[in-house]
Formats: structure tokens, sequence, C-alpha cells
């Protein structure tokens, strides 16, 4: 239990001794962490320390050379990302990745592709089951819309919509697969306070109301101290702290790593 | 006044996901629709029928085939021509060597062979992409072109087949009017299908590769699956057009008519009428395929009959200017420029 | 052994040729991102203006004249076609060349005419033997083919020493690297465009002059685009090695197809052989000969 009164459960994702590396420059070393169910944990450390690798390498994206992965208690053999999905891993990334030909609300609505059961014959009639399973997913991204307070631009294609909007629509799209881990990749880089402050809302809201756990990365620590319930540090693909907010804080490695030290 | 929405509430997400939401476009598809099966036989000539109206069809047909993979999927391809003539051989081969098929059900039977062949070049499309995927279908086009003019067993081992009556469950398609309204009806029928197919989770799942095959992955799509999808369906509008082409439009088989140059036609087709738009596909077809006619009637109209090479060369200048005049002018294609109208119609009076 | 030899040779000296078309199409791409069908148009146009001139002047006046022709060309299609177009995706910019070839092959016809015409250059097409001391009776050359391998050597070289060594083949490199970069630091785009569209205009002088000698100035001299196609997969569509290499092996694989499996299957396979080598390559190698292993990031 936490002060918020929100339940903390078992170990929902376990890292254990990955190493990552493209050809000779290694990304990650030996870096292992866990990530319990209904957490939402941060992941953080300076440029280049690896961040964004490990959560390539969590969401089969990235194959790392040695380690395991534990996912809801089975190890996981080498998978693609979209059997990754299929197992209730969701995310958005760094530099958006939404499709930009496409209205919001068709964005969103790709989140639930996987969702969705009825064949390919019934789709090109549209018609009796796959025209009411199209309206049943589009209730439930409407949901995610008003959560988001999208409303307005949900005709808009996105590619003309403003940064911190997008970023809101890509977190729309992950949350519409209703995963079990949202990965969230900076999710408030480039964004004024006030966006920050709405992102920050959602995030906290998403796990509180649903649940979901979330394993984060953001480079603004005020946030990350605010939010997250614990925190891993990389520095060069290695991990140097792991801890609650406080423990990292004060840990003399961290504040080496972000102020810089003499060598 | 004549194009508002005011006023026309939707009180349901069924209404809101209809195919044209707005009330005046669908009595304008009513009207066209009227048109096209009622005004056209009214006043057509034969040569209306035979030299425009079923060719410009069938190449629409085609045109959507190639939409719904390079506009929707993103992958480019430079074998339409091939897997047109697949499909036309392939029901041609049915036609003689199955006793008793029914036409229709071999024109369709060829559409399906062509998409597996079409899944069968697409292949490659998991490995490369953009235009080294383009010239790796043009490997599909060139080795169909040779397949069918050197293997001589898909051809019967008769130089030109002519098609055999086209008549379907005892109804006889022979006349120009007749046949036309056979093309008009399977292009409309695949043409409703097809935009159902992009307006649903395929369709999404299409476009979501063509915007970004990474992030597509990783909400759960598998790439290989939805590129091979979408070469399949592709292939079998190609293909089925390819047979209509035959059996209806020329009425016998030739290898050439189904050469690279068509490929590149229908490209121009899709490019023209708009990526990623059915409409457009259609408004590309009728424009690509007027412009040639109307270059060849504009000098006999002035009384000026010039050389069958002179007229071959400036139709070549004529066109490539207009294609490069409308790239330029709006490289979205006619479907944007529907669209744009559409938006000004709707602020009628008042500019922006 | 002796004639296997000989078709191998025979297929490297058409595989040059092949380089000589593909190297064109690397030139713009690299610069400019551009995919330029109209090559083999250009091609064509280059040749049909040097063969109608020298039925006036000679060889050493009607060259440059070409030349100029051609740099004109670029000139035109550098403010008429791509500065309207900057910016747009890339198969826009595909079906605009496309349109360029429409209009070069119309517009060549018109003005020069759509006869064959024999593009005589003084080189004898006798063929000539080499080698007499390594194989029984030497091999069987053309002389015209080992005049067009020199040829693209020399024009290779002379393109290397161009890109690495003058202000212009560095400012190229950096457009080719990076356009937005490059800009940013003050190097003028269209003006690289115009220099590399000039320089294909100018390679495709030569390919049309030595296909011209070899087959006849004639409108099937603008289908050799085709051919350079598969040696672009193979090359890689921004490596000039890749394009002569590339060349090299699509010519060599051609020849011994045609002489050793085309009876087989039927003969004429040439069309689709090349495509069909390269496209099986590509397969075990999609970043091309000599592309980097593609490390994707998001």
């Amino acid at each position: 239990m936490t002060s918020s009164g929100r339940v903390i459960g078992d170990t929902l994702l376990k890292i254990e001794n990955i190493t990552l590396s493209f050809g000779g420059v290694r990304a990650l070393s030996d870096v292992s962490f866990d990530v319990r169910k209904g957490e939402i944990r941060a992941i953080i450390g300076p440029n280049g320390a690896g961040k964004s690798s490990m959560l390539n390498c969590i969401n089969g994206f990235y194959h790392p050379q040695k380690g395991q992965i534990t996912y809801k208690g089975t190890v996981r053999q080498q998978m693609r990302p979209h059997e990754a999905a299929a197992q209730g891993i969701a995310r958005t990334f760094q530099n958006i990745a939404l499709f930009k030909g496409m209205s919001t609300l068709d964005n969103i609505m790709s989140g639930r592709l996987l969702k969705m059961k009825r064949g390919f014959f019934w789709q090109a009639l549209y018609w009796g089951p796959a025209e009411r399973e199209e309206l049943e997913h589009r209730e439930a991204v409407e949901k995610i819309i008003d959560f988001l307070e999208i409303q307005a631009i949900r005709k808009m294609p996105v590619g003309k919509l403003p940064y911190g909007l997008q970023k809101r629509v890509e977190l729309g799209r992950a949350l519409a697969a209703e995963p079990d881990l949202l990965l969230l990749d900076e999710p408030m880089a480039g964004m004024n306070v006030e966006e920050k402050e709405d992102m920050c809302r959602f995030i906290l809201d998403v796990n509180d109301q649903f649940g979901t756990t979330i394993a984060l990365i953001e480079h603004d620590m005020g946030v990350v101290m605010d939010l997250s319930d614990r925190v891993v540090v990389l520095e060069y693909g290695q991990k140097i702290a792991d801890g609650t907010p406080d423990e990292v804080r004060s840990n003399q490695k961290v504040i080496d790593a972000y102020l810089g030290v003499p060598h | 006044m004549l194009y508002r929405e005011t006023g026309q509430y939707k009180t349901s997400y069924s209404a809101d996901q209809a195919m044209f939401p707005i009330l005046q476009d669908r009595v304008g598809l009513v009207l066209i629709l009227i048109v096209a099966f009622v005004g056209v036989p009214m006043v057509a000539t034969q040569y209306t029928y035979t030299g425009i109206l079923i060719p410009f069809l069938i190449l629409a047909l085609a045109a959507i085939g190639l939409n719904l993979l390079t506009g929707y999927c993103g992958q480019v391809s430079l074998g339409t021509g091939g897997f047109m003539a697949v499909g036309a051989y392939a029901a041609y081969n049915l036609v003689i060597r199955v006793p008793d098929i029914n036409i229709l059900l071999a024109i369709f039977l060829g559409g399906g062979i062509s998409a597996l062949v079409g899944v069968l070049f697409g292949l490659p499309s998991l490995r490369i992409k953009g235009f080294y995927l383009a010239v790796a279908t043009l490997a599909a086009q060139f080795f169909l072109d040779w397949l069918f003019i050197r293997i001589k067993w898909f051809s019967n081992y008769a130089p030109n087949a002519n098609a055999p009556d086209l008549v379907i469950f005892g109804v006889s398609f022979s006349s120009p009017l007749e046949r036309y309204l056979f093309v008009l009806t399977i292009v409309c029928f695949m043409a409703l299908l097809a935009k159902n197919l992009v307006r649903s989770r395929v369709g999404r799942a299409w476009m979501a590769v063509r915007d970004m095959d990474i992030a597509a992955e990783i909400i759960g799509i598998r790439l290989l699956h939805t590129k091979l999808l979408a070469f399949a369906v592709s292939s079998f509008y190609c293909g089925v057009a390819g047979a209509l082409w035959a059996f209806v439009h020329l009425g016998a088989w030739e290898p050439l008519t189904f050469d690279v140059n068509r490929s590149f036609q229908v490209l121009f087709m899709v490019i023209i009428g708009g990526l990623g738009s059915i409409l457009g596909s259609i408004l590309g077809a009728a424009f690509i395929f007027a412009i040639p006619i109307l270059i060849n009637q504009v000098p006999a109209t002035f009384g000026m009959p010039i050389s069958t090479a002179l007229a071959a060369h400036l139709e070549g200048m004529i066109f490539g200017s207009l294609i490069i005049f409308f790239l330029i002018a709006e490289p979205h294609g006619f479907a944007r420029l529907w669209q744009i109208g559409k938006e000004k119609l709707r602020l009628w009076p008042f500019p922006h | 052994m002796a004639f296997f030899f000989e078709v191998v040779l025979g297929g490297l000296l058409a595989g040059v040729l092949y380089s000589l078309v593909a190297l064109g199409f690397v030139l713009i791409f690299k610069a400019s991102g551009v995919f330029n069908f109209a090559q083999g148009a250009m091609v064509l146009f280059a040749a049909l203006t040097l063969v109608r001139l020298m039925g006036w002047v000679p060889f050493w006046i009607a060259f440059p004249i070409t030349c100029v022709v051609m740099i004109a060309l670029a000139f035109i299609i550098e403010r008429v076609v791509l500065r309207p177009l900057v910016n747009q995706e890339g198969i826009i910019l595909f079906m605009a060349t496309l349109g360029i070839a429409f209009f070069l092959e119309g517009f060549g016809q018109t003005v020069w005419g759509s006869d064959i015409y024999t593009l005589d250059l003084g080189i004898p097409k006798d063929p000539m033997f080499i080698l007499e001391s390594v194989f029984d009776g030497g091999l069987l050359v053309d002389k015209l083919d080992v005049f067009a391998a020199a040829v693209a050597g020399a024009l290779v070289v002379g393109l290397a020493l161009f890109f690495q060594k003058t202000k212009v083949g560095l400012a190229l490199r950096a457009v080719a690297d990076d356009h937005q970069a490059a800009q940013s630091i003050g190097v003028p785009l269209n003006y690289i465009w115009l220099v590399v569209w000039s320089a294909a205009g100018i390679v495709a002088l030569v390919a049309g002059m030595v296909w011209g000698a070899k087959l006849g100035v004639q409108f099937s001299i603008a289908l050799v685009a085709l051919k350079a196609l598969p040696v672009l997969i193979l090359g890689g569509f921004t490596s000039v090695p890749g394009a002569i290499i590339g060349g090299l092996i699509i010519g060599m694989g051609e020849k011994i197809s045609e002489v050793y499996l085309g009876p087989i299957i039927g003969g004429g396979i040439e069309n689709w052989f090349a495509y069909m080598l390269a496209l099986i390559f590509l397969l075990f190698r999609p970043q091309g000969l000599f592309g980097d292993k593609i490390i994707e990031r998001v």
C-alpha cells in the first residue's frame, strides 16, 4: 500500500542482466531491475545512457545479446514487437510516431486493431457483425477521447496538430489497446508547463483509474520525483541506482552523474 | 447555400461512421449512379461505349486496385500490367480448360489467381522498401510479360485467341450497352467493397504501415501479413480488371496490352487522382484516359491532319507537360482538389 | 573453356554500358533524392542531338554543342520542374520525372525525327582477338566494346576527381549527406541540383554516344534505362562504385544466363533475368552491395 491508497502488486516485469550492443558499441551492460504491478516506474539518466534502448528491449524491438526478460511470470524468448503488443505492452515514442496521414480518431482506433476480430470479408461488406464491432470499438475510443479531452480534434489529420496534442493522441493510441504495461518514452519532452501538468494528470489518472502499470522515461526531475513510485538510474548503459525517489535523490553516484565530477 | 451540413445532427456513432455522413453527398451519389445507369444509355453512341466508357471503367478498377496497395499501404508497384495479364490469362485458361464454367466465375477466379501471384511477388516487401521495392515489382512485370509470350501453353498455342460470347446465367451481354452495364455493375460493386475495406480495421492497418511501419508493428500489426494482404487484394482487383479487359473490352488476348506502359498508365491515374482515395482513382482514370483521346481529336477538329508519328510524339509531349503541371499545381491529386472545393462550398459565400 | 571466358568478357563489356546509364541515376539520386526515370529519355535525347548535329558539323564541334544543350536542359528542368516541387515526397518527384521522360521522348523525336540514325565515331567495328598467348586462338571481343569500356572508365575517374577535389564536389557530397544541414551552412541547393542534372546530362550523352554507335540511334535506346534499374538495386541507389560493379555483375550474369540457360527455358529471358538476379540478391542483403547494415531507431 502506498500513501495514496493504490495497490502495488507482484512483479510484472523482471529484467535480469540485460546486455545489448550494436557492433562494438555497448548500449546496455548487465542491467537488472523489476517493475511491479500497478506502480509507476521511472527510468532516468543522462542523454545516451541507454534508456530508450531499454524500452526497445522490453517491447521486442531490440534483442539483447545476454540476459533475460520475465514478463507475467514467463521467461520471454526472442519476440517481435507485435507479439509484445499482443501480450499487453503498449508504448509511446520520444519522437512522436503517429500515423500522420490519418485522423485523430483513426489513430486511436488503430490502437484497438488487436481487439477487433471480424474477418476480412465481413469488413469488405461492412455489414452486420463487422459494423457492430466497429461501433463497439468506436464507443471505447470515444471514452478515451473524453478522458484525454481531445473531442474537438477528433476528425483532424494528426499531422496538422500542435506538438503537445500529438503527444496526447499518441498516449490515446497506446491506451486504446488497454495495456497491462504502458511504456512512455519522454511523454513530456518539449512541452510547456501547462501541457506538462495536463500530461502528469493523465498519467496519474491512467494509473489510478485503470490500474495500468507504467514505465516511463523522463528528463524533468521534478516530474519524475512527483510521479513515480520507484526510480532506476542508468548511466553509460549501466545501472547506478535504484529505489524510491528520495533514495535516488540522495545517492552520491546519481548526483555525480547529473552534476558531473572531475575525473 | 446548397452544400451545408447545418441542422444535420448525428445522434449515433453509426450515423457518424457512415460512408457519406452529409445528406448532400448522398444525394449526389445517387444522382451520379442514375446518370451512369440510366442517363448515359439514353445518349451514348456505339463508339462512346467501346472506345471510351468500357476501357475507362476497367482501368478505373485497376487504379482502385493499385491505390489500395500504393495509396493506402504505401507499397509502390510498377507491376500492375503484369497482374492484369495474370488475371486475363488465368480466366482465359479456365474458360477453355474447364468445361461449362460460368464466365463471371472465371473472371473472379482469374482475379484470385492474380492475387496469389501478387502475394508471391509481394514477399520481397518485407525486406526492401520504397523505390527498391518499386524496381523489384518491375521484375514481376517483365517476368510475366515473358511468361505469357514465350510459354505457349498459356495462350493455348494460338497467338490471338478470341473471347467467347459473354453469356452469364443465360443472359447474353453482346451489345456495347449490355457490356457497359455489365462492367459498370462490377466496378460499382468492387469500388464499394474497396471503400468499406479502407474505412475498417484492414484499411487502418494498411495506412498505419504506410505512415510509419515501426510504430505499426509496435501497436501489434504483423507487417508481412498486412503487406501481403494488400498485395493480394490489389492484385485481385488488377486481375479482375485484366480479365474484363480481355473478355469485354478487347474481346481477345494479346500480351502486349499488359506491358510496362500499362503499369505506368495506371500509376499515373492513381497519382493524378490522389493517393489514398477511391474516388481519386476513378477521377484519375477518367483524366489520364481522356487526355490522349482529346489530343487526338483536337487537330482533326481544326482541320489540321497530322501524321500518326508526329501525333504520337506530340501526345507524349503534351501528356508529359500536363502531368508535370498537375503535380506542381496539386501534388495530392484530384481527390484533394475535390475536398478543397467542398470546404470552400461549405463556407460560401464567405471566403475563409 | 575459352568460350566460357569469351561469354564472361562479352558480358562484362556489355555491363559497362549498363553502368554508364546507372551512373546517371546515381548522381541525381545521391544529390537530390530524386529517382530520375527520365535518364533513359535523356540518353535518347542526347544521342539524337549529337547524331543530327553531326550531319552538319564534325564530331569535335557537335559534341560540345550537345553538352551545352544538355546543360540547358538541366537548367530548364531545375527551374520548371524541380524548384516548384521542392520538399515534395519522393513518389511525386518520381512521377514528375516520368512526365519529363514522356516530354523528352516526344520532343526529341519531333525535333530530330524518329528514324534510325547510324552514329559513326570512326571506331572500327570488326572484332579482334586478345590474350592469344593464354587461350588457344585467343578471345573474340568487339573493338567498340573495348572502346566503350575505356570511355566509361575515363568518365568514372573524371567524376571521382570532380567529387573529391573540387569545391562544388565537396558541396555536393554535403548535400547528398543531409539537405537541410548543407543548406544551413550556405550551400546553394538550386545550384547544386543544376550541377548534378548537368553532370547526369553529360553522362547520358556519353552513354547515348556509345549505345548509339553500337545499336544505331533510335527510340529503343531510351529503354536501356530499364536495363540499368536492376544494376541500381544491386549496387545501391547512392553508390558510384556500386553502379560500376553492379553493372558488371548484371552484364555478366545476363550473358551467361542467355547462353547457357536461355535455350533450356525458351529464350528471350534477358528482359527479366537481371531483375530476378537483383531481387534474389536483395533478399539476402537488403542494403545492396555497398550499403551499411541498417540499424533502425525509434
